[in-house]
């Protein structure tokens, strides 16, 4: 159960960046032509950003599980 | 376009291919008993299993679709790589370690895990069949688009190609030998996309006129309103040229039609209006159909004298330093100047008169900011508008990319080829690792492709192949072999799929008892040739779509038929087993049901306009998605006293 609610709550923290990057692409897209680091607009600093929070996550997720001793249930 | 063929590429696609072939006939005679064929012993190594997760999910969609995509339309492709991964946190954090927990060989065990019932595992069985079909539609449109340039062959031989060697790769060995394959395809897949991307960052970005095959494209005029009504131009070179009258949906179309000398071919031209009011003529492309002969730019198709083919197009009009181009570029330098340059995109729109069907590709000189923005192409268009059903459209796409992942027959399956939860979390995380890094590249590989000048107007699924030709021909063997084994491995892993839910659920609940472990073999390999065989006529029929928008379709069926059940099963301890089975039915039916009442369906599978259409928008998921969750809660509250009953029946 202390997996699962370890699950839910990362998978709750992606669900919120996801949704705010679908959001405003679909309702303010003209935030996303904002350039706040090194000239790359929002777009392309979102999506990489999504893609390269996955896999820290998905990598935290991992070390905690491993940390508690994961159930090796077949 | 006509493709010259490689004796390289065929060298090197025959050799992967027969390599494959030979590995899965070596491992086939390792699998003997229905667990080996259905889940590989369940003794697949956790790295192998996650990297073989991106073989598996890597598909036709990935390489060609997205990259595609991208090239032609820009961001747009790379919404699709946003989601596809996003949906592997679904997979990861809700249902790896559960899936291993509770299942065997399909997606339905774990459906099933708590009733024992047959309604589930028929619903599920369909449910499995019919979304690997599916996918399977996409991945087989691809290989038929590798082959053309690959071997010079007909778009149909792919197909019958790719169906014929997965066949036998399925019925030889089952899933060893397509985890083997899967493993093989997504590590080069990963590798040779990063050599890819190097090749394009040290080329940099340059400034032409024209694609590799050295055509110029022109412009003509500026002309006033009283030129263009005389009926005669001076064309380039100070040769007078004809206007040819309009007729048909000519009369409405941003087209202007010219006959070359007094026999020369017709050519059509962009209507570009300047701010003096004086119009600017500029070169398009066309392919038009008479009488079942295809005319190329005027001319008969082919490359002999008096023939035309299509030429080779992306480039970039200007550069923001004006130099004609800058050399090697690191990855954030490349997409800061991309931004800041003007780069010509193709659009397209088909003419009917009554002399024929012609499609006219015209160019479009747009800024690299607003390429690297949601909403370029005609499918993503409406985010830009002010139209709320545009915007639920793109909403129902990401939702459906998102839930999509997770319910993938062929993805959860993989589930049951490592030992226990551990290996199943360990080599969840190996493929987001290795799928992560792939997406990031596509955007590389897009706009390498966008101003390669070697892109194919009237096939963006050749993206990727033709821009590796334009830096080597040795890397476009390499390519194409790679993505033909793309193919294969994902296409392997649908029939397996497939195979493994007729075997499993859908013939035992026809015999009514449980079928023997040799039977369930024996039953599962004629399942893979009849599903080859369904998946070779879909592929043929299915031809003209883009292969990434295809898979967003059976994205939004798995997650609108399989999701809510799923998630429900494992979280909601109210689910009844005609929750489940009322879920997946009414999720499968709604959603394939409303694809294909579409606008999208309308025009490019049964040619009506998309006004006809039933359904306000194309993408489902944003209806049935929700639709499924609904459906569980209140039938299973609605049968809720029966549950006990229901879990011995």
């Amino acid at each position: 159960m202390e997996s699962s609610r370890l699950g839910n709550a990362l998978f709750v923290v992606y669900l919120l960046f996801y949704v705010g990057f679908v959001g405003l692409s679909a309702f303010i897209p003209q935030v996303m032509e904002w350039r706040p680091w090194n000239g790359l607009n929002l777009a392309v600093l979102y999506g990489f950003g999504l893609i390269l929070l996955a896999f820290f996550m998905a990598a935290l997720y991992g070390y905690l599980r491993e940390r508690k001793g994961s159930s090796n249930t077949p | 376009m006509i493709h010259d063929t490689s004796m390289l590429a065929i060298a090197i696609f025959l050799a992967f291919v027969g390599f494959t072939l030979g590995l899965s006939f070596y491992l086939g005679s390792r699998a003997k008993s229905s667990q080996g064929y259905f889940a590989a012993h369940g003794q697949i190594p956790w790295f192998i299993n996650g990297i073989a997760f991106a073989g598996d999910y890597l598909s036709a969609a990935s390489f060609l679709g997205i990259c595609g995509m991208i090239a032609f339309f820009g961001y747009d492709g790379f919404l699709y790589s946003i989601g596809y991964l996003a949906g592997w946190i679904v997979a990861l954090f809700v249902i790896a370690e559960p899936m291993k927990r509770l299942g065997k060989y399909t997606f339905a065990d774990v459906l099933d895990a708590n009733f024992h019932s047959r309604g589930i595992r028929l619903a599920a069985g369909i449910s499995t069949l019919v979304v690997s079909i599916v996918y399977l539609i996409p991945q087989m449109v691809g290989a038929g688009a590798l082959v053309q340039p690959l071997l010079n062959l007909p778009h149909w031989f792919g197909v019958v190609l790719v169906g014929t060697i997965v066949i036998g790769i399925v019925v030889s060995a089952g899933m060893v030998s397509t985890t083997w394959v899967q493993f093989l395809k997504g590590s080069l897949l990963v590798l040779f996309s990063a050599w890819l991307t190097g090749l394009i960052l040290y080329r940099g970005l340059e400034v032409r006129s024209g694609g590799r095959d050295g055509h110029e494209f022109r412009n003509l005029g500026p002309f006033t309103a009283e030129q263009l009504q005389s009926g005669s131009l001076t064309g380039a070179g100070g040769q007078l040229c004809e206007v040819v009258p309009a007729s048909g949906d000519w009369v409405n179309a941003p087209f202007v039609r010219l006959r070359h000398g007094s026999t020369g071919p017709i050519t059509a031209w962009l209507r570009d209006e300047q701010s003096d009011g004086r119009v600017l003529l500029r070169e398009c492309q066309t392919i038009a159909t008479v009488d079942a002969q295809i005319w190329i730019n005027g001319a008969p198709k082919g490359t002999k004298r008096g023939e035309n083919e299509l030429h080779p197009v992306g480039f970039l009009e200007n550069l923001p330093t004006d130099a004609p181009s800058t050399g090697p570029l690191g990855p954030i330098a490349f997409l800061k100047i991309f931004q800041d340059s003007r780069v010509v995109l193709w659009q397209k729109q088909e003419i009917k008169s009554e002399e024929g069907r012609t499609i006219v590709y015209f160019p479009k000189s747009v800024e690299g900011g607003q390429v690297l923005l949601p909403g370029q192409s005609p499918t993503f268009a409406g985010i830009r508008s002010g139209r709320l059903v545009d915007k639920l459209n793109f909403l129902s796409l990401m939702l459906a990319l998102f839930g999509g992942t997770a319910s993938l027959p062929h993805i959860l399956i993989r589930y049951y080829t490592v030992k226990d939860s551990s290996s199943a979390r360990k080599s969840t995380i190996v493929g987001i690792a290795s799928i992560g890094f792939f997406y990031v590249m596509t955007l590389y590989i897009g706009l390498g492709a966008m101003t390669s000048g070697a892109l194919d107007i009237s096939d963006s699924n050749m993206a990727a192949p033709l821009l590796a030709r334009s830096l080597s021909e040795w890397l476009f063997a390499l390519i194409s072999a790679i993505a033909f084994t793309t193919v294969l491995g994902t296409v392997s892993g649908l029939i397996i799929a497939s195979s493994g839910a007729v075997a499993h659920d859908l013939v035992s609940i026809g015999a009514g008892r449980s079928l023997s472990d040799s039977q369930k073999v024996r039953v599962a390999k004629i399942a893979s040739i009849a599903v080859g065989a369904i998946a070779i006529g879909l592929g043929i029929l299915f031809r003209e779509f883009n292969v990434s928008y295809l898979v967003g379709w059976a994205f939004c069926v798995a997650a609108s038929a399989n999701l809510p059940s799923l998630i429900l099963t494992l979280f909601w301890r109210g689910t009844t087993k005609q929750g489940i089975v009322a879920s997946v039915l009414v999720g499968m039916i709604g959603s394939v049901g409303w694809i294909l009442l579409s606008s999208d369906a309308f025009t490019s599978i049964y040619r009506l306009p998309a006004s006809s259409a039933w359904v306000p928008f194309s993408q489902p998921g944003i209806v049935t998605i929700p639709l499924g969750f609904v459906t569980v809660v209140v039938v299973s509250m609605l049968t809720r006293s029966g549950r006990a009953s229901s879990a011995s029946s």
